[in-house]
């Protein structure tokens, strides 16, 4: 084990979202863990499906039910040059939700002179079962 | 490809997630409350069977035991493994997914 710190190998970390927002604690839980694998420099991706798409919804005030509205720590992925973001189209269309209700999140691409790029990429059952497969590592939340 | 469930279908939607997510030629362990799922007259019979055509589809022995239910109510082609059959499947595949 101390080897697979020690080399400096990068591994591909998927974190798997698959629950709502405000009536647990996983979805905080699970952006601050996947936070900070992406500060020691992990290769982070973040899935959500099923009720995990509703993190994501924008327009979040938790101002009248006492909690912390940790939606906007979302924005903070791009900064922590987590890139890739899934969201699976199928949770979405069985909540009646589509991709404009969710938040623009956005990073800025260093390889493209900075320029914003949308950072939520809306998938298909298909393609996600293919992330899954190709992530080293495995979270879920 | 391992995948692991431990919640019951008629509880939480991980089996049928699971299910949709889960490539061919992976394994699919249902383990715990999980074991549920591989009724043969339950609601997830039907993708179950859809699954078993380039998938395989184990439950634990021991929890099916725990729970009083009769190998013969299972899904056919659903097979039935102990706790050392767990661990190799385990060893076996390079990625475990748990759904929890």
């Amino acid at each position: 084990m101390s080897e697979e710190f020690t080399s400096g190998t990068v591994k591909k970390f998927l974190y798997v979202n698959r629950r709502a927002p405000h009536g647990s604690n996983y979805a905080q839980e699970g952006l601050e863990v996947a936070l900070i694998g992406a500060a020691f420099e992990q290769d982070v991706a973040m899935a959500y499906l099923d009720d995990g798409v509703f993190q994501l919804k924008s327009g979040q005030d938790t101002g009248k039910i006492g909690t912390k509205n940790f939606s906007a720590t979302y924005r903070a992925l791009g900064d922590y040059d987590v890139k890739r973001v899934y969201v699976e189209r199928e949770s979405l269309e069985r909540r009646g939700l589509s991709q404009e209700d969710l938040m623009p999140l956005v990073y800025k691409d260093e390889d493209d002179d900075w320029e914003e790029k949308p950072l939520i990429h809306v998938v298909s059952a298909e393609e996600m079962r293919r992330i899954i497969d190709e992530s080293d590592v495995i979270l879920n939340f | 490809m391992l995948h692991i469930v431990n919640k019951s279908p008629f509880e939480k939607n991980s089996l049928e997630t699971c299910l949709r997510l889960s490539s061919a030629g992976s394994s699919i362990l249902l383990i715990e409350d999980g074991v549920y799922g591989a009724l043969a007259g339950g609601e997830m019979a039907g993708t179950i069977r859809d699954a078993l055509a380039d998938r395989t589809v184990c439950v634990l022995g021991p929890d099916l035991l725990a729970r009083g239910i009769d190998p013969g109510r299972l899904i056919d082609g659903v097979e039935i493994v102990d706790y050392a059959a767990f661990v190799k499947l385990a060893v076996e595949q390079p990625k475990v997914q748990s759904w929890l």
